[in-house]
C-alpha cells in the first residue's frame, strides 16, 4: 500500500519535472450507477497514477431526464466547475455548441470504434464526445417454454406473436394466471421511442427523420408496424404495459410471467441473479423483422460517451482524460468488469473478453443491426420530435386513433416545428 | 351568551394621546419589514423579473446570453400567408397549453377541496382529547414528512398493475374486479394523481386548522355547552368562524401549491397528456426542449394566471388583509 | 332512559375511535410497506406480502456504504434549521409590522409577499442560478455550499410563514398588548414578551412545515451543490442506485425514506406539546 503511494507520487513527481503537462485538478460528472462510480474510480484511480492530474467524480441522479436538464443549465451558465460530462448517445447534437471539438485529438483512435458510434457523435463535422461503451436491445425468450411447447426462436414479429399467444394459453389454461406474451417498455418516454423506433425500422418503415432530414414516418409500413403493436396490448402484453419502463418489464419477465421480453443487456445478468425465477431458463435473439420489402431485425443504439465542457478551465488535462475513458484498455476492463458493450471493433473477438462475459460476442450480431435515433439529423430539436413521436404512438397504443392517422398528424407537427428546409 | 363571543375583538378608540405612540410603531414596523422585504427582493426579485424577461426573447439554453428582444412573439405571433390566411402561433393558441392549464385547474380544485374537507376532519379528530393522540399526532404526520420525490416513487409501485399493492388489496377486498393499470390509461392517471397528492397534503392542511382551532379558547365551548348548544351547530357557529382565518391561508398556499404542481407529476405521469400541468409542460420547454424563451413565457402566463386566480379567491372569500383599526 | 344514554355514549366512543384507526390506517399504511419492502431484496421485492416475511438489513448498510449518507443527513438538518431560525425570526417581526400596527399599503404589501409564491420553481431555478454563482466574498464562494441552498429556500419559506404569522397574530385581541403599550414597552419587547409566548402553537407549526418543506427540496439541492459532501438527503435518494443503469434499487430507497421519515416524526413527537399549548395554557385568560 505505502509503496504504491510511494510509487505514485514518484510518477506524479516525475511527470512534473518531465513537464510534459501541469498537474489539473479535473471533474467529471456520471449519472452512473453504484457499481459503474466504483468502476469509474477505479479507473480514474490509474489515470491520476499515471498523470499526476486528480479527479472528482461528481455523481449525479440515474434518471437521465434529470441529469440533461442540469447539464443544459449548468452548461448554459458556463459552469467552470465541471471539466468533463458523461453524456447520452442521443445528447451530443443538442449539446454540441458547448463542447469541445475532439476530432483532433482522437484523430488517431477513432478508427478503432464502430463508424456508425463516431458518426453519431458528429455533428457539422466536429466530433462533439467519445464513445465510452454502447448498449443494444435484444428479445428475451424462454428456452424452457419454447422447447416445451416445440417451438423455435422467432424471427418475425408475426411468429413472435403467434409464439406468444400459443404459450400464453397454453399456461394460463396449465393453471398460470399471471402468464403473458410479450411485455416491452410502452410508457410515453424516450424508452418507447426506442421500442417503437425498432418496429418501423424492422418493418422497413424507414427511421422517422432520415439522415438527410426528410420527415419518414408517414408511410404504410410504419402505420402497420405500429398498429401491430397496438393489437398487442391486451391480447398478449397486460394493458399495464403502456405505463412499463425498463424495470417494470423487468419486474414482469423477472418473476416467470412472460415468454418474451424486450430489454437492453442489463437484464441479462440480472434475470441469472440467484433469486431470479427465470434463472438459466432463458437466452437472448436478435429482435424479430416485420414483412416487407426492406424488412430486417433492427436495435435502437444505445451508449454513453464522454464529452469536455467548452468552459473547463484546464482543456487539454479534460480531452487527455476523456481519450483515457475511451481507450481500449478502459474499455476492455469495462467490458470484463460491468458487461457494457465496447464501441471498439476488436474487443468483441478478444479472448479475455469472451471468457469473462461470453455473451458480449453474442451480442455483436445484434450490435450489427443497431439504427441510430434521429438525434443528429434534427439537432436541438431531437428531444421534441422525439417527444411527438412516442406520443403519436402511444395514442395508437392506447386505441386513441389508428396508426394511419397519429402518423398523419405527427408529421404534420413535425413539418412544423422543422420549419424550413433545414431543423 | 355565544354572539357576544363571537363578536370580533373590539377595536379600541385610541385616545389622541397615544398619536405619538403611534408613530413610534409605524416606525418600528418600517424597521421590521426591512430585513424580510430585503431578503425576498434579492432573492426573487432578480430570478422572477429574467424569467418574465425572458419570456419577450428569443433566447435558448444554447445561447442564453445573446438572447434578442422579440416582444410578445412568445405569446402570439401571425403571419398572412399570399393567399390571405392567417396563420396565429404561440402560446394563446398553443393547444398543449391550454390542455395543461384545464388539467391544472381541474387539479386543483379538486385536491384542494377534497383536502380541506378531510383536513378539517382531521384537525377536529386532533383536537379532541383521547388516549394516545400524541402518536396519533405524529402518525398523520408522515405522509408529509416523506420527501415527494420519494412517495411519488413509492406510490408508483404501489400502483403497478402486476405487482402493486393496490390492485392486489382491491381484488381481495372485493373493490375490484380486475387489475387496474392506475398510471397507464388517460381515465384513472389522473385519480391516481389526484389520490397521492390527497392523502400527502391533507396533513398540512390538518396541522394548520389544528393550530387554528387550538386558539381558541376553551372557555367557548363551555359556555357552549352549558347553553345546551348541539356540538353540530357549536362547529357552524363557533369552530367554523373562529378558524375561517387560518383555513382561509391554509386553502391560499395549498391552492398555489397545487397550481404549480410538479414533482408528483413529473415522477408519477410525466408524459401523459392527461395529467400534464402548467409547470410540467413549462420544464419540458425549458430543459428537455431547446425552447427556453417559451418556457419562460409559459412561467409568466402561469405566474398571471395564479394571480388573478388568488386575487378573485381572496375578494369571493372575503380574506382580511388589515387587521381593523389598529 | 339511562341506558340508551349509555348505548349512543359507547356508540360514539366506538364511531371516534374506528374513524382514528382508519386515519392512521390510511396516513401509515404506504409507509408501512415501505418499511416492509426495505427489509426484501432481490426478487422479493417483486412479490406482494403484508407481513414482514424477511429481515434483511442489506439495504440499510447498502444506504450508510454508497457515498456519504451521514454526511447529507447531517446537511439536511444543518440546513433545515437554520432556514426555519431565519424564516422564522424574519417573519415574526415582519408579522407584528402586518398585523399590529397600521399604515397605508399594507394589504398591497401582503399581496406582493405571495406573489413570490405563485412563480413555479422550475421557472425561477436558472434566475437563482446565475445569483448564487454571482455570490462570491473574496475566496469564499456561495455556490455548493449548505449557504446556497438556506438562502434560496427563504423563496418559499418566507412568504408562507409571514402569511400565516400575520393570520394568528391578526387575531389576537387588542387588550393583551394594551397593559404593554401602557408600561411603555418598545415594539421589540412586546412581540418577544407579549406575542411570542401566545404563539406556540402557531409558531411550531409553520416552523415545523417550513422545516419539513426545506428538508425534502429536491430541485435547488441537485443545482446548487456539486458534491457529495454538500447535498442534502432527498438528492442522497435520488443518487441511490442498483447495480446497472436502468435497475432502480426499490429496497434501497426505501429503507433511506424510511431513515429520513423517522428524524421528522421525532421531531413531531418532541415539538407537539407545543402545538397543543396555546391560549388555554396560554396568559390570556388571566
Amino acid at each position: 500500500m505505502k509503496i504504491n503511494k510511494l510509487l505514485v507520487g514518484l510518477l506524479t513527481s516525475v511527470t512534473l519535472v518531465v513537464g510534459s503537462a501541469q498537474a489539473a485538478d479535473l471533474s467529471i460528472v456520471s449519472g452512473d450507477t453504484g457499481n459503474g462510480l466504483a468502476f469509474l474510480r477505479s479507473q480514474l484511480d490509474k489515470f491520476e497514477a499515471d498523470t499526476g492530474h486528480t479527479v472528482t467524480v461528481v455523481p449525479m441522479p440515474s434518471s437521465t431526464s434529470d441529469q440533461f436538464g442540469q447539464y443544459r443549465l449548468w452548461l448554459a451558465a458556463g459552469n467552470t466547475d465541471i471539466d468533463v460530462y458523461q453524456t447520452d448517445v442521443i445528447w451530443a447534437p443538442q449539446l454540441a455548441d458547448q463542447f469541445l471539438d475532439l476530432t483532433e485529438a482522437a484523430a488517431g483512435v477513432v478508427g478503432d470504434h464502430f463508424p456508425s458510434i463516431i458518426e453519431s457523435q458528429t455533428v457539422d463535422g466536429k466530433l462533439v464526445a467519445l464513445p465510452a461503451f454502447t448498449d443494444a436491445p435484444a428479445l428475451y425468450y424462454r428456452k424452457d417454454l419454447l422447447e416445451k411447447y416445440g417451438k423455435t426462436v422467432p424471427t418475425t414479429w408475426a411468429e413472435m406473436e403467434a409464439t406468444a399467444k400459443e404459450i400464453m394459453d397454453a399456461e394460463r389454461a396449465a393453471g398460470n394466471p399471471e402468464m403473458w406474451g410479450f411485455v416491452f417498455q410502452g410508457n410515453a418516454y424516450e424508452g418507447l421511442t426506442c421500442d417503437a423506433l425498432e418496429w418501423v425500422m424492422s418493418n422497413g418503415g424507414g427511421q422517422i427523420v432520415e439522415a438527410d432530414g426528410t420527415i419518414s414516418i408517414n408511410n404504410e409500413q410504419a402505420a402497420a408496424a405500429i398498429d401491430r403493436a397496438a393489437s398487442w396490448i391486451g391480447t398478449i402484453s397486460p394493458e399495464g404495459n403502456l405505463a412499463y419502463q425498463e424495470e417494470e418489464s423487468r419486474g414482469v419477465w423477472q418473476l416467470g410471467n412472460a415468454v418474451f421480453h424486450r430489454n437492453w443487456p442489463y437484464a441479462y445478468s440480472l434475470g441469472n441473479g440467484d433469486d431470479s425465477a427465470v434463472k438459466g431458463l432463458f437466452d437472448v435473439a436478435p429482435l424479430p423483422k416485420g414483412d416487407g420489402p426492406d424488412a430486417r431485425s433492427a436495435a435502437t443504439l444505445g451508449g454513453w460517451n464522454v464529452a469536455v465542457s467548452k468552459y473547463s478551465p484546464d482543456p487539454e488535462a479534460a480531452i487527455e482524460l476523456a481519450l483515457f475513458l475511451s481507450s481500449t484498455e478502459v474499455q476492455k476492463e469495462r467490458a470484463i468488469n460491468q458487461s457494457n458493450l465496447p464501441t471498439i471493433v476488436s474487443l468483441y473477438d478478444d479472448a479475455d473478453v469472451a471468457a469473462a462475459q461470453p455473451i458480449i460476442p453474442s451480442w455483436k450480431d445484434i450490435f450489427l443491426n443497431a439504427v441510430p435515433r434521429p438525434s443528429a439529423p434534427t439537432k436541438v430539436k431531437y428531444n421534441e420530435v422525439s417527444s411527438l413521436f412516442w406520443s403519436a404512438v402511444h395514442n395508437t397504443l392506447s386505441g386513441n386513433g389508428t396508426a394511419a392517422e397519429n402518423l398523419e398528424l405527427l408529421e404534420a407537427d413535425l413539418t412544423d416545428l422543422k420549419g424550413g428546409e433545414a431543423w | 351568551m355565544t354572539t357576544d363571543t363571537l363578536a370580533p375583538p373590539v377595536t379600541v378608540t385610541v385616545p389622541k394621546i397615544k398619536s405619538e405612540l403611534m408613530q413610534q410603531r409605524v416606525r418600528a414596523a418600517r424597521w421590521f419589514l426591512l430585513p424580510m422585504l430585503l431578503a425576498l427582493a434579492v432573492v426573487a426579485g432578480w430570478p422572477l423579473l429574467r424569467s418574465i424577461y425572458f419570456s419577450f426573447t428569443d433566447a435558448s439554453l444554447t445561447d442564453l446570453y445573446g438572447a434578442e428582444w422579440i416582444g410578445f412573439g412568445n405569446y402570439l405571433r401571425w403571419t398572412t400567408l399570399e393567399s390571405g390566411v392567417t396563420r396565429y402561433r404561440g402560446l394563446l393558441v398553443d393547444p398543449a397549453w391550454w390542455n395543461a392549464v384545464w388539467n391544472t385547474l381541474r387539479f386543483a380544485a379538486t385536491s384542494v377541496f377534497f383536502e380541506a374537507i378531510l383536513g378539517m376532519i382531521v384537525a377536529l379528530v386532533l383536537n379532541a382529547e383521547f388516549r394516545g393522540r400524541s402518536i396519533v399526532r405524529a402518525a398523520i404526520l408522515i405522509p408529509w414528512a416523506i420527501p415527494t420525490i420519494v412517495s411519488a416513487k413509492m406510490w408508483s409501485w404501489m400502483l403497478n398493475d402486476q405487482f402493486g399493492i393496490l390492485n392486489d388489496l382491491g381484488l381481495r377486498l372485493g373493490l375490484l374486479s380486475q387489475k387496474v393499470a392506475w398510471t397507464a390509461t388517460a381515465e384513472t392517471a389522473m385519480q391516481a394523481v389526484l389520490i397521492v397528492d390527497i392523502w400527502k397534503t391533507t396533513p398540512f392542511m390538518a396541522l394548520l386548522i389544528l393550530a387554528g382551532l387550538q386558539m381558541v379558547p376553551r372557555d367557548i365551548y363551555e359556555a357552549a355547552d352549558l347553553d345546551g348548544v348541539h356540538p353540530v351547530k357549536q362547529f357552524f357557529r363557533i369552530t367554523l368562524p373562529l378558524v375561517r382565518p387560518a383555513l382561509m391561508v391554509a386553502i391560499i398556499f395549498r391552492l398555489l401549491d397545487a397550481l404549480r404542481i410538479f414533482d408528483l407529476i413529473y415522477v408519477l405521469t410525466p408524459n401523459s397528456t392527461a395529467t400534464k400541468t402548467m409547470s410540467v409542460l413549462a420544464r419540458e420547454n425549458l430543459f428537455d426542449f431547446d425552447k427556453f424563451a417559451y418556457g419562460s413565457a409559459m412561467s409568466t402566463l402561469l405566474f398571471l394566471i395564479i394571480a388573478v386566480l388568488t386575487m378573485l379567491y381572496i375578494w369571493l372569500g372575503k380574506v382580511r388583509f388589515d387587521g381593523g383599526d389598529r | 332512559m339511562g341506558a340508551t344514554i349509555d348505548l349512543w355514549k359507547i356508540t360514539k366512543t366506538v364511531l371516534f375511535y374506528a374513524l382514528v384507526v382508519f386515519i392512521v390506517v390510511v396516513s401509515v399504511f404506504p409507509f408501512y410497506y415501505a418499511i416492509l419492502t426495505s427489509f426484501k431484496s432481490g426478487t422479493d421485492i417483486f412479490r406482494i406480502t403484508y407481513w414482514p416475511v424477511s429481515f434483511s438489513f442489506e439495504n440499510y448498510q447498502a444506504v450508510f456504504s454508497q457515498g456519504s449518507f451521514p454526511r447529507n443527513l447531517l446537511n439536511s438538518i444543518f440546513v433545515a434549521s437554520v432556514t426555519v431560525i431565519l424564516a422564522l425570526f424574519l417573519a415574526v417581526t415582519a408579522a407584528f409590522a402586518l398585523s399590529r400596527v397600521r399604515f397605508r399599503g399594507r394589504g398591497f404589501l401582503l399581496m406582493v409577499i405571495l406573489a413570490v409564491s405563485m412563480f413555479p420553481q422550475i421557472a425561477v431555478l436558472a434566475g437563482l442560478f446565475e445569483l448564487v454563482r454571482a455570490v462570491r466574498i473574496g475566496d469564499w464562494q456561495m455556490y455548493n455550499t449548505p449557504w446556497a441552498l438556506i438562502f434560496s429556500y427563504t423563496i418559499f419559506t418566507l412568504p408562507f410563514t409571514v402569511w400565516v404569522l400575520t393570520t394568528f397574530m391578526r387575531d389576537l385581541p387588542v387588550e393583551i398588548e394594551e397593559a404593554a403599550i401602557v408600561d411603555g414597552a418598545s415594539p421589540w419587547i412586546i412581540i418577544t414578551r407579549v406575542f411570542m409566548p401566545l404563539m406556540w402553537p402557531a409558531l411550531v407549526t409553520t416552523g415545523l412545515l417550513a422545516f419539513i418543506g426545506a428538508w425534502n427540496e429536491f430541485l435547488f439541492a441537485l443545482t446548487f451543490t456539486s458534491s457529495n459532501d454538500t447535498r442534502t438527503v432527498p438528492v442522497a435518494i435520488a443518487l441511490l442506485s442498483g447495480g446497472s443503469q436502468y435497475e432502480i434499487p426499490w429496497g434501497i430507497i426505501m429503507a433511506a425514506s424510511v431513515i429520513v421519515t423517522v428524524p421528522l416524526v421525532i421531531l413531531v413527537l418532541i415539538f407537539q406539546r407545543k402545538i397543543v399549548s396555546g391560549l388555554t395554557a396560554g396568559g390570556v385568560k388571566g
